[in-house]
């Protein structure tokens, strides 16, 4: 039964997955990707904002770059190459966010690695806590008993 | 000839004598507590020392003051003489703005942490009866804080510098973003929060130093850590409405390094706010409260270097400097100073306790600290990378808006979650029928809320065409409902209790039960603060925005709202001139209100400034802005977003202060004594039994 549960599983994720890649890799409207692309590139100018919100008066560049980026979606060039293009041309601080491309990807990485390893770290030391306190039964103490219930009051009533 | 006061000189001597004082401050302070704790006597007493030093420390406050004081008079009568009023003020600024000079430049600023520090210092210092040797500690720490940050303001960047050959007749004005009203007090609020940490640093380093016997120093760390921590939230927001109303890009909140220099002291002290609750109530995490404690200090003045050195490129930074070279060999110091003590008094901070159950309360403060510093190391690295990547690859790296959205936005969503389970587990351990009885009703609420929104267009499934905005925003309202329900349902329990037992009204119930016990319910208040919060940041996954030119009468409509144009002009006026436009604004084809975006050019420093018009709802804010001239025709560029629950973030803003302010509350005492107090005891022995099933 259990196998039989397994296999059943691995049957409905496998689809699930190579669906969500298909569809994460389709391409939408233009529009849509012009807004989209847009707020994953920066206004080179100097004033450090994403390329779509740039909104100082006479900003010397963004307009420059929104027509690229509008004629580069028109030329059906991909995210990724649209990206490239755009880092070709003015370096790789014109992307909002790094790509995952050799040490970028440290940036993705190590954020949710360290959550991960916090949480179950928190989990292991739990688990290891409880069975140190399993390992040593606690005596009986008559007499700390209202001791013990001042505290549990005051531990409850926080 | 009558002499004339000189107010620079005045504020120069003053910011020398503050020096002095605080620097004596920290050597007999630093003096006598050596010989009360070697038990050895000096030449003099060291509780007369110790005395003479705290005085030296409350004088500093008032010398710092002076200084203050000295260059808002100089922003006031324009003296430009002095090289920062020349830079950052006027004739024809407005006086609130003049008083705003103060910390509108870098050595200002600086003059404003120290006065802050001061002040600080100034209390903990009248207030030492408190805990008078632990006062003395924490009052030595400060004083060494306040000698860096004077001697910053002495040497590096003086702000009472002069002019060098002809004063200017007038001075080269305000940054214009800075002239608006907010940014009168949303600087000292955002310092009074960075400084604040300085007080609950210097108490918990002290009372590590001095091997505090007893948990006293953990309760008055922690109420001086509220109080830092509901200024830098106030700064924060006042920060993010400011941006909203005067940069005019339609948003809030850019993750720029500036941003997330305040927003990394701001997550460690949130993380210590739930956890020290583990310490007084079962004498656990000690060493981690103790490290996180430093770590919201040392984060602030990371903060505060972060903002002045230039080290990351912000839109918010002060000019590049070399300040930098003072606050790093600080921060080093900071860390070396933490770290010794730590090492040589780690073994009293021994846990009475230890974690008895996965399932408990402990184990879900603990999920909480390690989601916190999750997120707030994940601020850290985005911050830090661009310099990290120069360092390692030789090419600097945008870490932006989209980097942060990936990231922190789940570890937020996660957050959220346990904000909801939390409370609804029980100290030490929680049965798994408990758990099932508290968790029916915020999973029902939860799960109607999850449908209905869908059946209201929202779409989370838009994640799999790589658009997850929508799907974030889906977990976020389901786990909003969550949350409230398990709030809601903590609020109800207990003011059934008090109706049983007093006879009063349900809303006065509410009350009742919330001034018995202020840190909980206080917690709860701050918790939906979060939530209505939470439900706002949710609502920029549906942003929609329109640009168009537009002549007399034309229109433009953005969702539900048609703009016309009655009208375009110009105006001028002493401070600067203006180019605006006067928009009807209709819904459903009833006219709602009138909007005139401007945009103003200011003469003093030659920039222009964008004066964002609003109609703000519960549902949305339409945000219109000026974008400027059509060059051919000259006629306006009108942009109009539809920013759906932006209002919620504000008014969670106020809900927060609130439940912290409440927080801050003593206890009402449960009854006046005696046979009153007695009779008040079977409600009590019920809150309890209601707290053991919920909470």
């Amino acid at each position: 039964m259990k196998k039989l549960m397994t296999r059943l599983t691995q049957f409905a994720v496998a689809p699930t997955i190579a669906i969500a890649l298909m569809l994460s890799m389709g391409a939408t409207n233009p529009t849509v990707r012009y807004h989209r692309i847009g707020h994953e590139l920066m206004c080179v100018c100097g004033c450090n904002e994403i390329l779509a919100e740039c909104n100082h008066e006479s900003c010397p560049d963004s307009p420059v770059e929104l027509a690229e980026l509008r004629a580069d979606i028109a030329k059906g060039m991909s995210n990724r190459q649209v990206f490239a293009a755009f880092q070709a041309e003015y370096g790789p601080t014109v992307l909002a966010a790094p790509m995952l491309t050799r040490f970028n990807m440290v940036a993705w990485i190590v954020p949710p690695a360290l959550l991960m390893i916090g949480i179950f770290g928190v989990m292991g030391l739990v688990r290891k806590w409880r069975l140190r306190a399993a390992a040593v039964p606690a005596e009986a103490n008559v007499q700390g008993f209202e001791e013990l219930r001042s505290r549990i009051r005051k531990e409850t009533d926080l | 000839m009558k002499p004339e006061l000189n107010m620079p000189t005045f504020g120069s001597y003053a910011l020398l004598l503050a020096l002095v004082l605080s620097a004596y401050n920290l050597l007999a302070g630093a003096i006598a507590l050596r010989q009360i704790a070697t038990r050895s006597r000096g030449r003099f007493a060291p509780e007369r020392l110790a005395e003479t030093a705290r005085r030296a420390g409350i004088a500093c406050f008032a010398a710092v003051t002076c200084a203050a004081f000295a260059l808002v008079w100089a922003a006031f009568t324009n003296d430009f003489s002095v090289a920062y009023i020349l830079h950052h003020s006027n004739r024809a600024l407005p006086w609130p703005y003049k008083f705003a000079a103060l910390w509108s430049g870098q050595e200002g600023s600086l003059l404003l942490w120290a006065w802050l520090l001061a002040g600080y210092g100034f209390v903990v210092r009248i207030r030492h009866k408190v805990d008078v040797k632990l006062s003395a500690y924490a009052s030595t720490i400060l004083a060494g804080i306040q000698v860096f940050f004077l001697l910053v303001v002495n040497f590096a960047a003086p702000p009472f510098a002069l002019v060098q050959g002809t004063v200017p007749h007038d001075g080269f004005g305000l940054n214009p973003l800075l002239q608006y009203p907010e940014m009168v007090i949303h600087p000292p609020m955002l310092y009074l929060g960075y400084v604040g940490f300085s007080v609950p640093f210097a108490f918990a380093l002290g009372a590590l130093m001095m091997r505090y016997p007893g948990e006293k120093w953990i309760s008055i760390t922690r109420r001086w850590t509220m109080v830092g921590w509901l200024f830098l939230t106030c700064g924060i927001f006042l920060g993010a409405h400011w941006a909203y109303q005067v940069l005019g890009w339609g948003g809030y909140w850019g993750w720029d390094p500036v941003e997330n220099a305040s927003l990394m002291p701001w997550i460690a002290g949130t993380a210590f706010l739930h956890s020290v609750m583990m310490q007084e109530k079962r004498g656990m995490m000690k060493k981690w409260n103790v490290w996180l404690i430093f770590s919201a200090f040392l984060l602030a003045i990371l903060g505060d270097m972060l903002t002045r050195s230039g080290l990351v490129s912000s839109v918010h930074a002060f000019a590049q400097s070399s300040i930098g070279n003072w606050f790093w060999p600080f921060l080093v110091i900071c860390i070396g100073v933490c770290l010794f003590t730590y090492f040589l008094n780690r073994d009293h901070l021994k846990s009475d306790h230890k974690l008895e159950a996965l399932v408990s309360r402990e184990s879900s403060f603990l999920f909480n600290n390690v989601v916190l510093m999750a997120a707030c190391f994940t601020v850290l690295w985005g911050t830090l990378f661009p310099v990290l990547s120069e360092f390692v690859q030789g090419n600097k790296v945008t870490v932006s808006a989209p980097f942060y959205d990936r990231v922190a936005v789940p570890i937020g969503v996660f957050l959220l979650f346990l904000t909801g389970v939390g409370p609804l587990l029980a100290w030490r351990s929680t049965s798994m029928r408990s758990i099932r009885k508290n968790l029916i009703a915020p999973s029902i609420a939860a799960l109607l809320t999850g449908i209905v929104v869908i059946a209201i267009g929202v779409r989370p499934w838009s994640i799999f065409t790589s658009t997850p905005g929508p799907f974030y925003a889906w977990m976020t309202f389901v786990l909003a409902a969550f949350v409230t329900t398990a709030i809601g349902s903590e609020f109800l329990r207990g003011a059934r209790v008090i109706q049983r037992h007093t006879g009063k009204n349900f809303f006065a119930s509410i009350v009742h039960l919330t001034r018995r016990n202020t840190r909980r319910y206080g917690g709860y208040l701050v918790h939906f603060g979060v939530v209505v919060i939470f439900i706002g940041l949710a609502g920029s996954a549906f942003n929609r925005s329109v640009e168009k030119t537009l002549d007399f009468h034309q229109s433009m409509t953005v969702g539900p709202y048609r703009l016309e144009c009655l009208d375009y002009s110009e105006d001028t006026n002493p401070n600067y001139d203006s180019e605006y436009a006067l928009l009807n604004v209709y819904r459903d084809g009833k006219y709602v209100t009138q909007l005139d975006p401007a945009k103003r050019f200011y003469q003093a420093s030659q920039q222009t400034s964008t004066i964002v018009a609003e109609r703000s709802t519960p549902e949305w804010d339409l945000y219109v802005v000026y974008a400027g001239q059509d060059p051919q025709t000259g006629q306006p560029i009108i942009r109009a977003h539809l920013n759906p629950l932006v209002m919620w973030i504000w008014v969670g803003v106020i809900i927060v202060v609130f439940g912290t302010l409440v927080a801050l509350v003593p206890n009402m005492q449960a009854g006046g004594g005696g046979a009153r107090a007695n009779e008040k005891r079977p409600e009590e022995r019920e809150l309890v039994a209601a707290g053991k099933s919920g909470s």
